[in-house]
């Protein structure tokens, strides 16, 4: 099926893209009947070329793509899980370094809109020809991508990938810069399961120093109205992150009663030495997630956790699979958020026909 | 014989505290004098509404040959210095095979002859192969040439090597320059450690790796009587050492870079590599207390510390890419920039610390218009509005922060020896 089935009547859009599919079982109804007008207010059309990051959205943008992500999981519920949406257009991803949830639910998220996918992984690459980062990109481009989905070890790699392709970048987590993708998970989890994210206090915890996640959820929390407390070791908050307007602390047990949502980061081996703090013991001692402190905690609490959890460390079994648990809602969310962003940065290069940042 | 005369400019030689309109007589490869009492001349220029100074002088740039001419040659670097109004450059010792014996300082001074641009001056090695672990032949490098002795861009990270360099230079006058950085504390990281590294996520290296450095290094001074050079100091804690330990006599000195005083960390928002530079950009509180540190002539040098680097290198993830950026064409209009233009220095303090700074600490003859010197000879055209054009630079490299940054004032014509080698077209 064609991409140009959106067509414009009188200065409405009406996108048939589902309409006139040819097979109704695969493709079956409208992702939604889109009457926007050229008068719109950028705060109802999304108007973004790449995701780098949530810092520079706006609140409305991320509800869009909250509300977004919502829709399609309202139509999985109906069983209308695969969508024509991204027929004929080609994603992308470019892993530089390992990951196996976020490149799965990418991979899994573009199938869902029938893209096709490239999946490029570092190790099987021609990085260890010699070949730069920002070459290998632009050859995987020249493949004719128009979305390109990547992770990097290095902060900022992303900013660096969108100045030099056509194709829209989506940042899947750069360094320790920005997650923006687990972040919008968490936070449609949690508005999810609360209605909204306004008023409620949400303490990441552990390893502030070295996460994207606790930057990318940082910026997405702050402008959707929750109140955020970062809490860890001294030597894994970075100094200045209250500037970020969140409040620091050392003390878990302290935050403990007033926590609506408690975030998990995952501690970073790979990141990390002896030099942070002395042992995992000591560490899950002071900011492990267990039994106690669920007991201690708000009765409805959320346990979030970006994952891979090591369990015993940043939470005990009985915590992870106990019923304040949403990790696994987690792992569905994210699916349908990076749904949700594909199908939003693809929808707007149709507009610009392919366009310019 | 030959004779120019240059007529009618505004005379700067901070060597013997002159400021005023004059003529400058130069005789073949010597200045006559100013005001020599003649108008008669073989050649006569104009320099009306242009300063004249003595020939700049940058004490550390890297000119990459051997080993990496890719990035730089003797030939192109000298001729960058050039067109930047510098009559003499120091070079680094760290290229491949790093200048670390005799031969190596001599063949420096070849590669300058054949070039025919600037004056070259060799810093020598202070250890073997740059690799901090034992002496070089600082005798023989000093015999050879070689002006004052580093290990260039690599901090000289054991305390009991650089005691014993400081100890052992001191036989023979000559200044030890050291990068003040404590490699530990540095890591893997690419800028300064402070609000925006937490915001970027990137790795930061605290103000303390320099502070801490400068601290030991000014002990060990102390104790050797040794001449300490630190060289670009960028934070307040480093320039308050530095200014206490001049007052109670101990022999060192400093100097700051051009870029260090017109950016701030705040750059790196755009994840771009030219802003990556060793030491790293520093919040503007640090860079007040630089320029305090010039006008109260803690810091008497300015040096753009030219690290020119080929496009290949510099086009890459942040933390792949080297540290550190050309200076040589820029380092005059940002400094009238950054300093002149506010207020900051006046034009004599400013010449001052790119030319009797430099020669004093360098101990060459040059940086002055006294009679019978060296007829080297800048003259600035301070007015001059124009852009920053890196395709149009004389280095090999174009790795600048400044590129399309509109400025005012630059070299106009350079001699040296006497023999014009640069006009600005």
């Amino acid at each position: 099926m064609l991409q140009a089935e959106a067509v414009k009547l009188r200065g409405i859009w009406l996108d048939f893209a589902n309409v006139t599919g040819s097979s109704f079982t695969e493709s079956h109804w409208p992702v939604r009947w889109r009457m926007t007008t050229d008068s719109d207010s950028p705060e109802t059309q999304w108007t973004r070329h790449d995701l780098l990051g949530l810092q520079d959205l706006s609140a409305a943008e991320i509800t869009m793509i909250l509300d977004q992500a919502a829709e399609f999981k309202a139509m999985a519920a109906r069983g209308e899980s695969k969508i024509s949406a991204l027929n004929g257009t080609v994603v992308a991803n470019l892993f530089f370094e390992p990951s196996t949830r976020t490149r799965t639910s990418f991979s899994l998220a573009a199938k869902r809109l029938s893209a096709d996918t490239i999946d490029f992984t570092a190790s099987a690459s021609s990085l260890s020809k010699g070949e730069t980062f920002v070459d290998t990109a632009r050859n995987i481009e020249a493949m004719g991508v128009d979305l390109v989905v990547v992770r990097h070890q290095t902060s900022g790699a992303p900013q660096l990938l969108a100045k030099s392709l056509k194709a829209s970048v989506i940042n899947a987590g750069d360094g320790m810069h920005e997650h923006p993708t687990q972040a919008l998970l968490d936070l449609f989890t949690i508005r999810e399961h609360r209605g909204t994210l306004e008023g409620l206090t949400v303490t990441l915890v552990g390893d502030i120093l070295h996460s994207r996640v606790a930057r990318s959820n940082i910026w997405g929390l702050k402008k959707l109205g929750a109140r955020v407390i970062v809490c860890g070791p001294s030597t894994l908050i970075p100094p200045h992150i209250e500037k970020l307007g969140v409040e620091v602390s050392n003390s878990l047990d302290e935050v403990l009663s007033e926590t609506d949502c408690i975030n998990l980061l995952r501690i970073q081996f790979e990141r990390q030495r002896s030099a942070y703090f002395p042992s995992l013991r000591e560490y899950a001692h002071f900011f492990g997630m267990n039994g106690d402190r669920i007991r201690k905690a708000k009765k409805d609490v959320l346990i979030l956790a970006p994952g891979p959890i090591n369990r015993g460390v940043e939470l005990t079994p009985e915590v992870a699979d106990g019923r304040h648990s949403v990790i696994l809602d987690q792992v569905e969310n994210g699916l349908l958020v990076r749904m949700a962003v594909l199908y939003l940065l693809n929808e707007r290069r149709q507009q610009t026909a392919g366009g310019a940042r | 014989m030959t004779t120019t005369l240059i007529r009618g400019g505004r005379l700067i030689d901070p060597s013997q505290d002159i400021d005023r309109v004059g003529h400058l007589l130069l005789r073949d490869d010597r200045i006559v004098g100013i005001d020599p009492g003649t108008t008669v001349a073989d050649n006569v220029i104009d320099a009306t509404g242009m300063i004249v100074c003595p020939g700049l002088i940058d004490i550390h740039v890297a000119l990459r040959e051997p080993g990496n001419e890719e990035d730089e040659t003797t030939a192109t670097g000298t001729a960058a210095a050039l067109a930047g109004g510098f009559t003499s450059i120091a070079c680094f010792p760290d290229t491949n095979p790093s200048i670390d014996n005799r031969g190596a300082a001599e063949f420096v001074f070849l590669l300058a002859a054949r070039a025919k641009n600037c004056n070259v001056f060799p810093l020598g090695a202070a250890t073997k192969r740059n690799a901090g672990e034992e002496l070089a032949e600082i005798g023989q490098l000093v015999e050879g040439g070689a002006v004052a002795l580093t290990d260039g861009k690599r901090p000289i990270a054991n305390a009991e090597i650089m005691w014993r360099v400081l100890e052992y230079a001191r036989m023979f006058n000559c200044p030890i320059f050291n990068s003040p950085q404590v490699p530990e504390l540095v890591k893997d990281g690419v800028m300064h450690e402070g609000y925006y590294s937490m915001l970027l996520g990137l790795p930061g290296i605290p103000a303390a790796a320099e502070s801490i450095m400068v601290s030991r290094d000014i002990a060990l001074a102390a104790r050797t009587e040794g001449r300490l050079h630190l060289m670009c100091v960028s934070t307040t804690v480093s320039v308050d050492l530095i200014r206490r330990a001049r007052e109670r006599g101990v022999q060192v000195s400093c100097d700051v870079t051009p870029h260090h005083l017109a950016l701030t960390d705040a750059e790196l928002q755009s994840f771009e590599s030219c802003f990556k530079v060793d030491p790293p950009l520093r919040p503007k509180d640090h860079i007040q207390s630089l320029i305090e540190g010039l006008k109260d002539g803690t810091i008497d040098i300015i040096s753009s510390d030219h690290q020119p680097y080929a496009i290949e290198k510099k086009d890459r993830e942040l933390d792949l890419v080297p540290f550190g950026i050309v200076g040589l064409e820029t380092l005059l209009p940002i400094c009238i920039q950054t300093l002149v233009e506010p207020g900051h220095l006046s034009w004599p303090q400013l010449i001052s610390k790119l030319t009797t700074g430099p020669a004093a600490l360098l101990g060459i003859q040059k940086g002055t218009l006294k009679a019978g010197a060296d007829a080297d000879v800048t003259i600035i055209d301070p007015d001059i509005e124009w852009q920053i054009d890196p395709t149009k630079f004389k280095s090999r490299s174009r790795n600048t922060p400044f590129g399309g940054r509109k400025v005012k004032g630059r070299a106009k014509t350079v001699f040296v020896s006497g023999e014009i080698r640069h006009a600005a077209e």
